[in-house]
């Protein structure tokens, strides 16, 4: 799947390996966790109140559209959060699961 | 007796000058941020250890010098990753990462910055919109790209200055689409000489897309994203109000700045209408200084100045504050401070009228489009509530249809709500009011940290 994202700046950080939906993907040390799940992804997470996804929008930790759900319960906002090493992240979830 | 204990929230331009200014007068004062590096959205760094993408243009060594400061004053406690989510008396309810926490000040200053005023339009949920304020965000924090065929829509000068830094870092920009009409911006040319370097940055980045192709185009009505489960296209209407077609995967797109005002309104803080910045701020005097005496105001969350005026707002408040506890202030200093803040206000004023605001995009909202991001709330539920429910007042509004109740508490929906309200109602946008801040100002958790 594309992702919608594209890095213009090359990260020299270590690599981080993460799931989405259970693919093995990888992200760099830096990466957001919105910026690592865009490179790979159109969009973050089901909308709960009609039949679309959601990608953020303000990246700022203010709009709170970033919001994603990973299988172990956890609830992250995406801009302000780091990705990091195992994380397994829900994009195509149910969204009030 | 012990110093009195001054609180700042917010580590952007505005609250870290207040803090450097506080520590050289001999206090230690607490600077509390969200973020994990001070700089605030406009001097936004990447996260610890990642290599900085260096795209801040012609701001590179203001962004250095906020970056700086702290590291040289040993006086600040600087305690990044906190949120301060409720004002009570003299009290902060915080959340950090080993949970939640309190906060006592003697004297508050809120520093709490501003965020992109979003405006609806057709498929503006769609993933791949996003905020000019976020699109460049995106880049200088993360060193991506939005998308691969970038589109750039709005008004206000973030317009010229993120399709420059797009494509001075190699990002394919397809489209620079201002909203505003380009005479304004003419007509207001000596008033935003009372910047001059301002103004010649942004002559340079305007002319510099145009050397690259992008030349902006104005008077730009009816815009639309489309596609399927993502943006695949931008359709908008020229000048000539003939139709034209974009293909891009995203979008950023804002209208001006809006300011970050609850934790004022949770500290009591009276609030006056914005005609400026069509907008409702919590009253400051020129020197800082709330209506509650022991609050005090710094920056775009009082109303929109930019990040100069912020600095400059951030070290005169802190005079405003030294001076109220009785301590030595330099008052040729103080005086300097106000004639540059003078400046800077004649400067706003031009530069909002070169970006009159674009009631175009409001008239053109449909029943069906979502208002809400967060809950999907139509302009149709809103507008059968006016109607039908005589709410002609915005918190009114919100109790028949919930819009403002969401996880961002208005702050995405809030204007447009209101100006949709206005003219559903007849009343003037003054005259609806104001969406009131409640606690806790953004989502928190039950148990455990900040996520």
């Amino acid at each position: 799947m594309a992702g919608l994202f594209s890095r213009l700046v090359k990260r020299t950080g270590a690599s981080i390996l993460f799931t989405i939906d259970g693919e093995a993907v990888e992200a760099r040390e830096g990466d957001l966790l919105m910026t690592a799940i865009l490179l790979h992804r159109p969009a973050l997470r089901r909308f709960e109140f009609g039949e679309s996804s959601r990608a953020g929008f303000c990246m700022m930790a203010a709009c709170q559209d970033c919001w994603v759900l990973l299988a172990d319960g956890r609830r992250l906002r995406a801009c302000s959060t780091p990705v990091e090493p195992g994380m397994a992240v829900i994009v195509d979830g149910d969204p009030n699961g | 007796m012990a110093d009195p204990l001054v609180v700042i929230v917010g580590a952007g331009p505005a609250g870290v000058r207040a803090a450097e200014t506080l520590a050289l007068a001999g206090l230690q004062p607490i600077l509390i941020d969200e973020a994990e590096r001070p700089g605030g959205q406009i001097y936004r760094q990447p996260p610890a250890g990642a290599v900085r993408p260096g795209i801040y243009g012609l701001e590179i060594r203001k962004a250095a010098g906020i970056h700086g400061v702290l590291a040289g004053l040993g006086a600040v406690d600087y305690r990044p990753r906190t949120l301060v989510w409720n004002v009570f008396q003299d009290r902060l309810d915080l959340l950090t990462i080993e949970g939640h926490g309190e906060q006592r000040f003697d004297r508050l200053i809120l520093a709490t910055g501003a965020m992109d005023r979003a405006l609806p339009f057709p498929g503006w949920t769609l993933p791949g919109v996003f905020t000019l304020g976020g699109a460049q965000i995106a880049l200088k924090s993360q060193g991506v790209s939005i998308g691969r065929r970038v589109a750039l829509v709005g008004a206000g000068p973030l317009l010229p200055l993120v399709a420059h830094q797009y494509v001075g870092a190699g990002a394919q920009v397809v489209a620079v689409l201002d909203v505003t009409p380009f005479a304004p911006k003419l007509l207001q040319l000596l008033g935003l000489a009372a910047e001059p370097g301002t103004l010649a940055k942004g002559l340079w980045y305007t002319a510099r897309n145009r050397m690259q192709g992008l030349a902006a185009a104005y008077g730009v009505r009816a815009i639309r994203a489309e596609g399927k489960r993502q943006v695949e296209a931008l359709i908008y209407k020229d000048a000539m109000g003939v139709e034209h077609r974009i293909a891009c995967d995203a979008i950023g797109a804002s209208c001006g700045l809006r300011s970050e005002t609850q934790l004022a309104d949770l500290a009591g803080c009276a609030f006056v209408f914005d005609q400026v910045g069509r907008q409702w701020v919590p009253q400051r005097t020129g020197q800082g200084r709330s209506s509650v005496p022991a609050v005090y105001l710094a920056g775009d969350g009082a109303g929109i100045g930019g990040a100069d005026a912020a600095e400059l707002q951030g070290r005169r408040t802190a005079l405003a504050v030294l001076e109220d506890l009785g301590r030595p202030v330099d008052l040729a200093e103080a005086a300097r401070l106000d004639r540059r803040l003078a400046r800077q206000a004649r400067f706003r004023k031009a530069l909002e009228n070169a970006y009159p605001f674009p009631d175009h995009l409001l008239d053109d909202v449909a029943d069906e489009e979502m208002v809400c991001r967060c809950e999907g709330i139509t302009a149709g539920a809103l507008r059968e509530a006016a109607r039908d429910k005589d709410a002609a007042e915005i918190n009114r509004l919100k109790a028949f249809t919930r819009i403002g109740m969401g996880r961002c508490q208005g702050r995405v929906c809030g204007h447009a709500a209101a100006e949709l309200l206005a003219r559903a109602s007849g009343v003037g946008i003054e005259g609806v009011g104001r969406l009131r801040g409640q606690p806790p100002v953004k989502p928190i958790p039950v148990l455990g940290g900040v996520p």
